[in-house]
């Protein structure tokens, strides 16, 4: 197959470009890889997949789902596509549609077929336990705010727990 | 607090004898499963107070292994910056992990728990990074370490995991196995014959990635390059590790027809370079360490072509561990300049050539 820019050369890869138009692929030799900063120079490897992540994810537009909180951590989907890091493993609970999406896009694959791992089986599908320290910050909170029937439950939900 | 790496099981450096399979060619083999601990937020978002829990269960469970109670565990975040830039240049801790940045402090809770053969990052990113290196081509046995211990800390310790997604991590490039599997080769001759960047192309569409000597976003020098797996999610560990290393197996290849081709085309320029190198390395009084980098590489192709006698591929590890700048002050005992280290590193791979050719 013959690179689409400059037809000469053989095609050595495929380069997903997105722009205003959508996504497309476009195959290209080694040299016109090169003139669009794609050639593998010896002296800079590939940036981490993880940054590339965290700058695809920079250019999606902001949508209503962005200001989903997870209840563990309080991250939201946006707090991820700014660091390109999740808070908790409970924010794969609380974003999971987005997540199961962009993984495929990641892995090519959504289904996990490694080791299973029987201990906490199923314990994410329970629901999301409150960290102790959210319910202190809380209790701190609602103190200063001189609310002092939330303070009150809070602290024996955090006493229930430790 | 000071730290003498003297102290860990094997120096932390079991991975440098020079043994294994095509160790002509591959420095060595590295697995690594990045683990974390359900109930507590990822590391970068977790408090000081749940770090620190999540490192003391993990001590705790690790108390309990047979095979780990002879490690030993460094406290990362106690340790002043030139011990931690000297775990890093052992590959016992990342870059992240020790903080190395400028202004960067270590997180409270970071850990390394170092072991004969695995060595466990606590509060990096994850909570947990099971790595275990291996000498030569042996992404088998170097999987079969960490597998083990990743086994017995998951019975003690309960990890986060979820069905669908598999091991959660705090990056989704690492969900699933949670596996990322390196092999750290030696390619000069693909460098000298330019065939190397349609080699790097050819990696990375078929789903691999290349990383230089110190992991990610490090720069290639002397010719050594880390190939590892770029997806976590979809796969069995074990098609993970034997997809890499059948393209590791082709990659060495190309190298091996490279140097045929350098020997058989331009045997006398390629051997005037080498001898050249090793000259350089012999004699002279100041050496930069991507200087010394270059020229060991042209050493370690030398050795590898039998055109040098003497040297072992165990010298030319100890040689590539030892001339770094850490590893220099230490050695010195005191904080060297860039223009002393250089001068300190000339004299080192001297007396190591020098014992050499005795």
């Amino acid at each position: 197959m013959l690179c689409e820019v400059c037809k000469e050369n053989d095609v050595v890869i495929t380069v997903t470009e997105i722009d205003g138009n959508g996504v497309r692929q476009v195959r290209l030799c080694e040299q016109c890889a090169a003139e669009r900063g794609l050639q593998a120079s010896v002296s800079a490897p590939p940036a981490a997949i993880g940054d590339f992540l965290q700058s695809v994810q920079q250019h999606i537009p902001p949508s209503q789902t962005d200001a989903v909180r997870c209840s563990f951590c309080a991250s939201t989907l946006r707090d991820f596509r700014q660091t390109g890091r999740l808070g908790c493993p409970y924010c794969y609970t609380a974003f999971e549609q987005s997540l199961r999406d962009l993984l495929r896009k990641v892995h090519g694959q959504g289904q996990h077929r490694g080791r299973e791992y029987s201990a906490a089986q199923g314990a994410l599908e329970a629901p999301i336990p409150v960290s102790p320290d959210r319910l202190r910050e809380r209790l701190e909170r609602a103190i200063r705010n001189e609310e002092f029937e939330l303070a009150a439950s809070l602290r024996d939900q955090l006493r229930a727990i430790e | 607090m000071s730290f003498d790496p003297a102290t860990l099981p094997g120096g932390g450096l079991g991975w440098m004898d020079g043994t294994g399979e095509q160790a002509g060619v591959v420095v060595s083999s590295r697995v690594r499963l990045a683990r974390n601990v359900e109930g507590y937020a990822f590391s970068g978002r977790a408090r000081e107070g749940e770090r620190l829990r999540v490192l003391s269960q993990i001590r705790d469970a690790l108390s309990l292994i047979p095979g780990a109670q002879e490690g030993v565990m460094v406290r990362v975040d106690q340790l002043d910056e030139s011990d931690r830039l000297l775990l890093h240049e052992r590959h016992v801790i990342s870059k992240e992990l020790a903080a190395l940045d400028t202004h960067a402090q270590p997180r409270s809770g970071a850990a390394v728990h170092v072991g004969r053969d695995v060595a466990i990052m606590v509060n990096e990113e994850d909570h947990l990074r099971i790595q275990a290196l291996r000498s030569g081509l042996d992404l088998d046995r170097a999987f079969a370490d960490a597998r083990d211990i990743d086994v017995e800390l998951g019975q003690r310790v309960p990890f986060a995991y979820h069905r669908e997604f598999g091991f959660l991590t705090a990056c989704p490039t690492n969900v699933g196995t949670g596996l990322r599997a390196s092999v750290l080769v030696h390619l000069p001759a693909l460098v000298l014959t330019k065939e190397i960047g349609r080699v790097l192309v050819g990696l990375q569409q078929v789903g691999l990635t290349y990383r230089g000597l110190y992991g990610e976003g490090s720069e290639v020098i002397g010719n050594l390059f880390q190939i590892s797996n770029q997806t976590t999610l979809g796969k069995s560990e074990q098609d993970l590790l034997d997809y890499l290393q059948d393209i590791v197996r082709h990659v060495i290849e190309k190298e091996l027809e490279a140097r045929k081709v350098l020997l058989r085309d331009a045997e006398y320029i390629l051997e005037d370079k080498l001898w050249r190198a090793y000259g350089t390395l012999r004699y002279a009084r100041s050496l930069s360490f991507d200087e010394a980098m270059n020229f060991l590489s042209g050493v370690r192709l030398a050795t590898g072509l039998k055109l040098i006698d003497g040297l072992s591929v165990y010298i030319l590890n100890e040689l590539l561990v030892f001339t770094q700048s850490a590893h220099l002050a230490a050695r010195e005992g005191r904080a060297l300049t860039e223009d002393e280290a250089s001068v300190v590193r000339a004299a080192f791979v001297r007396e190591t050539l020098e014992r050499a050719a005795q």
